[in-house]
């Protein structure tokens, strides 16, 4: 079983989680050519080895999160909230 | 090659089974291929199989990083169908059914292919009237479905769920009665078996560890056992097709790899004659009784992206609680064994089998969950693009560009989120 260190309810099995796919995609501007647009809807790096994705903590507080994970073992190497503005507050306040 | 008939195995069970010879040579690898085909998985071996049967190509190879059926090979549920309705994938599955029917004897290994049905279980009249359409489709494209009542499931399969409080009450069923299961490993070893004996090289433990190019060409494949250099290369590696690709500097694949499990339960009396199929209100489950008497099943990927052969527990409780609902009996049946395969997901839950960037490269992926049933015309095909530089009218359509030309061929209408494609 994977677990997820959620910044506010703590450690939880993945079960609790939703998973969101690649967190380290940017989609293009609107006004971006199709084939930029082609480019971030339909392909994949599809990383083999440390990746950072998106995980919902859909049955705890609901926060979108980052989490560093390897594609590989399932290991975790950090998780943090994707909302960077509340990411940093709660660093503010740790 | 000793070649199995009724006649040679009373020979050999006069002399002490002493008259049968290795299944396959295990040659080193040679310098040189003309086709070089990458991954000794069921696509990869049937490839080159008929490569040498219909085209009468010498000097192919099939390296495996492996051994031969130690991937998606012996990792799935063994279940073959063709009720694939969209235009590219219904004749594509279809040929490939056409050909399971007479594997055993083209192959003169017995692959234990078993007609058995595939029953597709519906729980609401709506359900079963889209259902119909797609049924409607098969017969009208040359092949066979039918619709079971409640009642007519009952007399087949008594041991399912028809309680009046189940959750999902049991409406009707759409039937193919020549769908059914294999088993995965006769599968590998026989077109291994076949291929060998028209003089294909098959080299297990050969792992491709990086890959020399020009801007047009792949120039050599540098492996663990030595540099192999090829006019034609053939990648059939599905689970680790981004790898090879990015190996290859081609950049991303609309493709995702996930894992999928399948798991067995210890041997009980016969119970179950069919493929039976429940997918309703988030629930994926699939089941059929092998041979040995094992229940065999699976359900859904596990969700997030992993090259681990290794599943994880939510599935094992998800499809647990699917068998349960399903075929309340089952409840005191021990889990004998699980297992996880990596499996492509790609964009619109289709396969790719196309011509690639680089002139002398051919792409085969992209299967998700239908990789077992496809392996015959999968090899076909292949094959015949590989020999002729070209794809198939057939197979036109599972290019990398499709998305491109909003060409989708997306069975579950579920878009271009790769995991939802079950």
């Amino acid at each position: 079983m994977i677990q997820i260190s959620c910044p506010f309810c703590g450690k939880r099995d993945h079960s609790e989680f939703s998973y969101g796919g690649d967190g380290q995609i940017n989609y293009p501007p609107l006004d971006a050519s199709e084939d930029t647009w082609h480019d971030a809807v339909f392909l994949r790096e599809n990383i083999y080895g440390r990746q950072i994705e998106t995980w919902q903590h859909l049955y705890g507080c609901r926060s979108w999160l980052l989490v560093e994970r390897d594609t590989r073992t399932h290991e975790i190497f950090s998780v943090k909230l994707a909302h960077s503005d509340w990411q940093k507050l709660m660093e503010e306040n740790r | 090659m000793t070649q199995f008939s009724a006649w040679n195995v009373i020979k050999n069970g006069f002399n002490g089974q002493k008259g049968w010879s290795r299944q396959w040579r295990d040659p080193e690898p040679k310098a040189n291929y003309d086709i070089v085909i990458v991954g000794g998985g069921l696509h990869g071996l049937a490839t080159a199989y008929y490569l040498a049967k219909n085209f009468h190509l010498k000097n192919i190879a099939v390296v495996e990083k492996g051994w031969i059926g130690g991937g998606n090979a012996g990792r799935n549920t063994t279940i073959i169908r063709s009720n694939y309705m969209l235009k590219g994938n219904r004749e594509f599955y279809e040929a490939s059914l056409t050909l399971w029917e007479n594997l055993s004897h083209e192959l003169n290994y017995n692959v234990m292919f078993s007609q058995r049905a595939h029953i597709g279980l519906y729980h609401t009249p709506n359900a079963l009237d889209a259902a119909a359409r797609r049924y409607n489709i098969m017969r009208q494209t040359g092949s066979d479905g039918e619709i079971w009542s409640r009642n007519t499931i009952k007399k087949k399969i008594p041991h399912l769920n028809f309680a009046d409080d189940a959750r999902f009450p049991i409406h009707g069923a759409l039937v193919q009665k020549r769908a059914g299961t294999a088993r995965h490993d006769a599968v590998a070893w026989g077109y291994a078996r076949a291929a060998d004996m028209l003089g294909v090289d098959i080299i297990q433990q050969c792992e491709v560890t990086s890959i020399k190019r020009s801007a047009q060409k792949i120039s050599s494949l540098h492996t663990s056992r030595g540099e192999i250099t090829a006019n034609k290369v053939a990648f059939a590696v599905a689970g680790n097709t981004s790898r090879l690709w990015q190996m290859a500097e081609l950049g991303n694949l609309p493709i995702e790899s996930h894992k999928l499990q399948a798991f067995v339960t210890e041997p009980i009396k016969p119970l179950l004659d069919h493929v039976v199929v429940f997918g309703v209100a988030g629930a994926h489950f699939y089941i059929s009784q092998s041979d040995k008497g094992g229940m065999v099943f699976g359900g859904d990927i596990d969700w997030y992206k992993s090259y681990a052969q290794k599943g994880n527990l939510p599935i094992v409780q998800d499809v647990a609680e699917c068998a349960l609902s399903l075929m309340p009996c089952l409840g005191r049946v021990k889990l004998l064994r699980h297992w996880s395969g990596v499996v492509d997901m790609s964009m619109d839950g289709s396969f790719f089998m196309c011509k690639t960037p680089l002139d002398n490269l051919y792409l085969n992926a992209g299967w998700n969950y239908g990789g077992f049933e496809a392996s015959p015309a999968s090899g076909w095909y292949f094959a015949d693009l590989i020999a002729n530089d070209r794809p198939d009218k057939v197979i036109q359509n599972h290019d990398l560009d499709r998305f491109r030309r909003g060409v989708h061929i997306d069975e579950r209408g579920a878009g271009s989120d790769p995991k939802l494609h079950g």
